[in-house]
């Protein structure tokens, strides 16, 4: 492998100015940095864990076309994973001649904002939204807000507020538009393809260069903790506090953010984040877009990647269940040696992985279904959205010329240790007819494949009863009812 | 703002007078993130950090807590306990000593502060305080009043009966009549700023403490009582919250309190913001409540006689809990006439954080339980709820006398209904329900359309009153200053308004000032909905007096009677000629005219005897009705809100704009409350719903999918308030009711609505399926 220039500081851009930084702690998340160390309070604590939004800021990667802008939650984003993006805060946003910029101008007309703590973030969220839609539909507006609270305004205001932007001004006038290429020049001279490391012992970060040399410093130290989208670490620090270092960061690592197709399957980088995998799995996998839609918030979805979904080996991830079902396989290297092995078989036990001492994810592979069978994925929560899953089915069938099932895998989360099979269940329905009776037959088999826990998210008799019925409404969606199977909040886009 | 506007002379009317639209006063500043919160500003040097230690028992002995690890992590600077409070070691707002500012030797729930870490920073002293050893002798513990027997169990603070004619034997001589329990949960505020308090020492006993609450004049009381040094060395100050809804009525004493005796004790500032988990484990939420109720009604469904039993989860100590219950029974009737009412309280001792005022106060719990009564009289009779709601409803001119003997003066919950009913196409919308039902096997639709009554002023008699203080600067601009708190609702702009109307000024002439106990002593919480009632009359009390001494003097100097001087938009014309407001206010001055005024309010009227439960505890009542449709997936309990409708009255509103985002804000909040807002606790009494991740509000998409939001422009307040204006603070919340109702009907298509649901609250999708499953075996049984 070609040798690594090392850099011992990280580089960005906050708002105007450049940013050079060779003091970063691994744990140090950017909303502390922004409010105590630079004195930017605009940008405010809600919740310190990413589901509320007041802490919402935008964050510019370099792409092909120049920077993307994004929704984060700067409470649960270290700083040491910024190097080489533009951080944008509320404190610069303007509009022209000294006025309110336009997102800001219709929020004050709109009298969006009551007791205003949660309003910067609710601001920023949808400045994210306006310079990628500037005339954007109910739906998308919602979406790019689930990820912001707000317990005053019952958001009507600010719902009325997002559509009335663009008559306030122009997305291409936008500074951060009109300001495009000079600040893509300014972040391509900060990506020198070097690896970051900062501090040593308990204040040790590394940002590697790319793909290899992620896997050349974790097989180096090998006890390091991986962080790529933070919306779960995040909390292990903000919550917990947690001792996370060495912390080797791969948000946005070259080599591992590719989503590529080939001969019907589809691999996804483990630094793909919810948001870059949504376009190709919503187009090819159509099941999945509405899934996608209520993973987290928007900010969650930006930061959060598909890769750590898996590799946290949580029973409650919501991309596991329905990639089993889908017959995904994992690769997982270790060095230069890779192996690639069954999604399914990755979850060992609660909070045990089929992974080695310094061997990461690399890519999951995911087989497009053929267009002749049935697949679906349901999400059961107590709120529709941004909520963690109580139970989550997914259901892929495969029927024989004769009607009888030929092939059936359905998977759930939320049901047990991990995410898990319902073995009896596809043993009772393969080879029958594909009918309700045989679905009933089926339904009772659901004991026997699991014993759900009682929590704060659901009871265990709930989860039970749910979870079964679901094997209903997919035979309902795949059986071509005309009346409505599930409650939607819009019309199919 | 253009600081050096000069007003219009030639104006027909002042820029922001009463009964216009105004933007809130801090909309510019909250969008561009210059709206300044306690954890905003700038710190003095050498600010210290605090965070508190938690009980890790329900109830229990402390048998010894080990701190030395506390005290050696980096940067602490101590660590407070019990024997560290100067003063009294208590801080109930009702004067029970029932709640210590740090627990001493016993702990009553889990998560109760039992030490206070300072350190350099706030990081450090939250690293340190997880290294405390504290162990404990358990106690037998409750945290859940479904085991308690409301006449038997412990209460932290005495009950109410209300009653009003027989109801036992009302009830016992009816053609029907059936009994039943419902539940209905509590709500955590979810104010986006969580407490915090900022505490500057001062020289002498002096102490100044910012802190994010409702009630500066209680912080400094507390503070003053924790300190052992007299009120007047406590000066509190709040410009504004990021939410309250109550939830910062008394809770954050114990913050500010901690923040004070450290400040003091080590002369240099001392701040303290919880994190989320700690200000949701550690403050006091809304009640909930176990219902109990018996009803007599005949086959009309003409209710004849009701019976109360409000049971509430009060916590370890009274806090609010006394008036609290107390209002749950004062709504216990809503909109409806109860022939015969006995109504009883039981607010009960538990081993869980004291809970607290919220947003309605027990009144909408107290009509829950009454459109609880109303669904099963509906079903027993097998009529549509709207039917028997009607049926039951206040008169006006008899049938208008409430459980405490209130007479309603100025019901019109009729035409509010009527009106709403209409523009919202019920009749048609429910046909149209039930072929839709009809035709569809999984999901199913209902709607409801319920009715709110709420009773405005404080019902501690002495707490309705209220003072401002307002100068008038020799350049005509314009100092305003009350008790009142600014936490979102607006009232400062509202506030404000009244007081440019008074001085006919443009608003921008009004300067709006931060809350302190050092301009305006001795004022009441920012609560009961009664923020503009009270500050808006004491503010215009106020700027009179100066307007009075500045007609006397234009009067005087001018040669002309009294009733020539007249104050103009910006202008004042004297005789036959006009001056700027600003110019005699500087002729004012210079003959050595008072321009400053302490206003004052006291609400007309109002009495209370509780032991009687008799009086007329409230000045006037607020009217609204909501109408909601909703469809439910049978499989799995999920539902969709597809459509409310709202008719809320706000009186002749002093600034629609703002009432408008007030029953907006207040109906998805009653909503959530409702439905998705779920307090847990496990087994060893710990609350597991602590941070956004597990206790859900109503997210933007939650809404419902069409809201049709329409304020009443016909009535007006019956009695002399501001501007004839009502309150719209809390009324609107319990609109949130229709979306529980209509899913209830939803449930009942699965019985062919001959079975009551009975669903309780939150009705969470898993309530929701739970009473899908018991109506579809009973229906089949």
């Amino acid at each position: 492998m070609a040798k690594v220039n090392i850099r011992n500081e990280i580089r960005f851009i906050l708002n105007g100015e450049d940013v050079t930084l060779a003091k970063v702690a691994p744990d140090e998340t950017l909303l502390d940095w922004l409010r105590l160390n630079r004195s930017l309070r605009g940008t405010k604590e809600g919740c310190a864990e990413g589901d509320c939004g007041a802490c919402t800021v935008l964050v510019g990667k370099l792409s092909a076309n120049g920077p993307v802008y994004e929704s984060v939650n700067a409470c649960i984003r270290f700083l040491g994973s910024l190097d080489g993006t533009h951080v944008v805060t509320v404190e610069h946003l303007r509009g022209e001649a000294g006025k309110l910029h336009p997102v800001q101008q219709a929020m004050v007309d709109c009298h969006g904002s009551q007791c205003g703590f949660c309003t910067p973030g609710f601001v920023m969220s949808l400045y994210g939204l306006w310079m990628k839609s500037p005339n954007p539909s109910n739906a998308a507006i919602e979406k790019a807000l689930q990820g912001n609270l707000c317990r005053c305004t019952g958001y009507e205001a600010i719902m009325r507020a997002a559509h009335a932007i663009s008559s306030y001004g122009k997305a291409a006038k936008d500074p951060l538009a009109v300001e495009r290429k000079a600040i893509t020049a300014r972040l391509e001279a900060m990506h020198d393809g070097a690896r970051v490391e900062i501090g040593a012992g308990k204040a040790r970060l590394v940002v590697p260069a790319n793909v290899d040399d992620f896997a050349a410093v974790l097989d180096k130290e090998p006890g390091a903790t991986i962080v790529a989208g933070s919306t779960d670490v995040g909390l292990w620090v903000t919550k917990h506090m947690r001792d996370i270092s060495p912390v080797v960061f791969i948000g946005d690592l070259d080599g591992l953010c590719t989503i590529s197709e080939d001969k019907g399957v589809i691999s996804i980088g483990a630094g793909v984040t919810y948001t870059e995998a949504f376009s190709t799995l919503a187009k090819r996998i159509a099941a999945l877009g509405p899934l996608f839609d209520r993973i987290g918030g928007e900010q969650v979805r930006n930061m959060g990647t598909i890769g750590g979904n898996i590799a946290n080996g949580s029973p409650i991830g919501d991309t596991p269940p329905p990639l089993i079902a889908l017959g995904a396989r994992l690769t997982l290297r270790k060095g230069k040696k890779r192996r690639t092995i069954p999604l399914e078989t990755f979850f060992i036990a609660y909070g045990k992985q089929d992974r080695l001492s310094g061997e990461f994810v690399e890519a999951v592979h995911v087989p497009v279904p053929a267009k002749a069978t049935k697949f679906a994925v349901y999400k059961i929560t107590k709120r529709r959205d941004e909520d963690i899953t109580a139970a989550l089915g997914a259901f892929f069938l495969s029927l024989a010329r004769d009607g009888t099932v030929a092939d059936v895998r359905i998977a759930y989360g939320g049901m047990a240790a991990t995410p898990k099979r319902a073995s009896s269940v596809e043993k009772t329905l393969l080879g029958k007819p594909w009918t309700e009776q045989t679905v009933e037959a089926a339904m009772a088999q659901y004991a026997t494949d699991f014993t759900p826990l009682t929590d704060m998210r659901a009871s265990a008799e709930y989860r039970a009863l749910a979870a079964r019925n679901l094997l209903l409404r997919f035979f309902a969606e795949t059986s071509g009812t005309r009346a409505p199977i599930q409650v939607s909040r819009h019309e199919a886009a | 703002m253009n600081k050096h506007a000069t007003p219009n002379m030639k104006a027909q009317k002042i820029a922001g007078g009463v009964a216009t639209d105004q933007r809130h006063d801090s909309a510019h500043k909250h969008v561009s993130g210059t709206a300044v919160y306690i954890d905003d500003m700038p710190e003095p040097a050498g600010t210290l950090h605090g965070c508190l230690g938690l009980s890790a028992a329900a109830h229990a002995t402390i048998t010894r807590m080990d701190l030395s690890a506390v005290r050696a992590a980096p940067g602490v600077v101590d660590v407070l306990t019990a024997k560290d409070v100067p003063g009294e070691n208590d801080i109930s707002p009702t004067g029970r000593h029932d709640e210590p500012v740090l627990a001493d030797g016993k702990v009553e729930f889990f998560g109760q502060p039992i030490f206070c870490v300072i350190a350099e920073t706030r990081e450090q002293a939250r690293r340190a305080t997880r290294l405390a050893k504290v162990e404990y002798k358990e106690l037998p513990f409750v945290t859940d009043i479904g085991a308690l027997d409301p006449k038997k169990g412990k209460l932290v603070t005495p009950p109410l009966t209300l009653k009003r004619g027989d109801a036992a034997t009302a009830i016992r001589q009816a053609p029907r009549r059936l009994k039943g329990k419902m539940r209905v949960g509590g709500q955590e505020h979810f104010y986006l700023e969580g407490h915090i308090a900022m505490a500057v020492p001062g020289e002498d006993q002096d102490v100044t403490i910012y802190s994010s609450t409702q009630h500066p004049s209680e912080i400094q009381h507390m503070v003053s009582h924790a300190l052992g040094v007299p009120s007047n060395a406590i000066t509190v100050e709040i410009r504004r919250m990021g939410g309250g809804f109550g939830g910062k009525e008394t809770q954050g004493n114990q913050f500010a309190a901690l923040a004070a005796i450290a400040a003091k004790k080590h002369r240099r500032a001392v701040k303290i913001r919880p994190d989320r988990d700690d200000d949701m484990i550690a403050t006091g939420k809304r009640h909930d409540f176990l219902i109990d109720y018996e009803v007599g009604f005949d086959d009309e469904g003409s209710i004849l006689g009701v019976d109360f039993m409000f049971a509430a989860r009060c916590g370890f100590s009274a806090d609010l809990s006394g008036p609290v219950t107390d209002r749950a029974l004062f709504h216990c009737d809503n909109t409806y006439f109860w022939p015969a009412v006995h109504a009883q309280s039981a607010p009960l001792y538990t081993n869980t954080v004291s809970n607290t005022a919220f947003r309605g106060f027990g009144g909408p719990q107290g009509m829950v339980g009454a459109e609880r009564v109303i669904d099963e009289v509906a079903f027993a009779v097998g009529k549509d709820p709207l039917e028997i709601r009607k049926k039951n409803f206040y008169g006006t001119s008899d049938r208008n006398i409430t459980p405490y003997h209130q007479t309603v003066e100025d019901n019109i919950i009729q035409r509010i209904v009527a009106e709403l009913e209409e523009s919202a196409s019920y009749a048609r919308r429910r046909r149209e329900i039930s072929a839709f039902n009809a035709n569809s096997r999984f999901i199913k639709r209902g709607l409801a359309l319920t009715p709110v009554k709420f009773g405005i002023s404080f019902t501690a008699t002495h707490y309705n009153q209220a003072g401002a203080l307002v100068h008038v600067y020799n350049d005509g601009s314009v100092h305003l200053n009350h008790g009142g708190t600014e936490m979102g609702q607006g009232l400062y702009v509202k506030v404000a308004q009244v007081v440019a109307e008074e001085f006919q000024i443009d608003l921008d002439q009004v300067k709006i000032t931060a809350t302190t106990t050092g301009k305006v002593p001795n004022t009441s919480a920012t609560a009961a909905s009664s923020g503009t009632d009270l500050n808006g009359m004491a503010a215009q009390n106020g700027a009179r007096q100066i307007k009075d001494r500045l007609t006397d003097f234009a009067a005087e100097k001018y040669q002309v009677p009294r009733d020539q001087v007249l104050f103009l938009p910006n202008r004042v014309r004297i005789g036959n000629q006009e001056i700027a407001f600003a110019d005699l206010v500087k002729q004012a001055y210079m003959a050595r005219i008072q321009l400053s005024a302490a206003g004052f309010y006291k609400t007309p009227k109002i009495h209370w005897n509780r032991d009687k439960g008799e009086g007329r505890p409230f000045y006037y009542f607020a009217y609204g009705a909501s109408c909601s449709e909703v469809s439910v997936d049978t499989l799995t309990g999920e539902y969709m809100v597809e459509r409310t409708d709202i008719l809320h009255e706000t009186g002749r509103s002093l600034n629609r704009a703002i009432d408008l985002g007030q029953v907006e804000g207040g109906f998805i909040q009653g909503m959530g409350w409702l439905t998705t807002e779920e307090l847990w606790w496990d087994e060893r009494g710990r609350l597991r719903t602590h941070a956004p991740s597990t206790y859900k509000i109503p997210l933007a998409s939650d809404r419902p999918k069409i809201f049709n939001v329409t304020l009443a422009d016909w009535p007006e307040a019956s009695e002399p308030t501001i501007h004839r204006s009502k309150a719209v603070g809390e009324p609107p919340f319990p609109l949130g009711m229709s979306v529980l109702h209509a899913l209830s009907d939803a449930v009942a298509s699965v019985a062919d609505h001959k079975i009551c649901p009975r669903l309780d609250a939150p009705a969470t999708p898993e309530r929701v399926l739970m009473a899908i499953e018991r109506l579809k075996g009973e229906a089949k049984a």
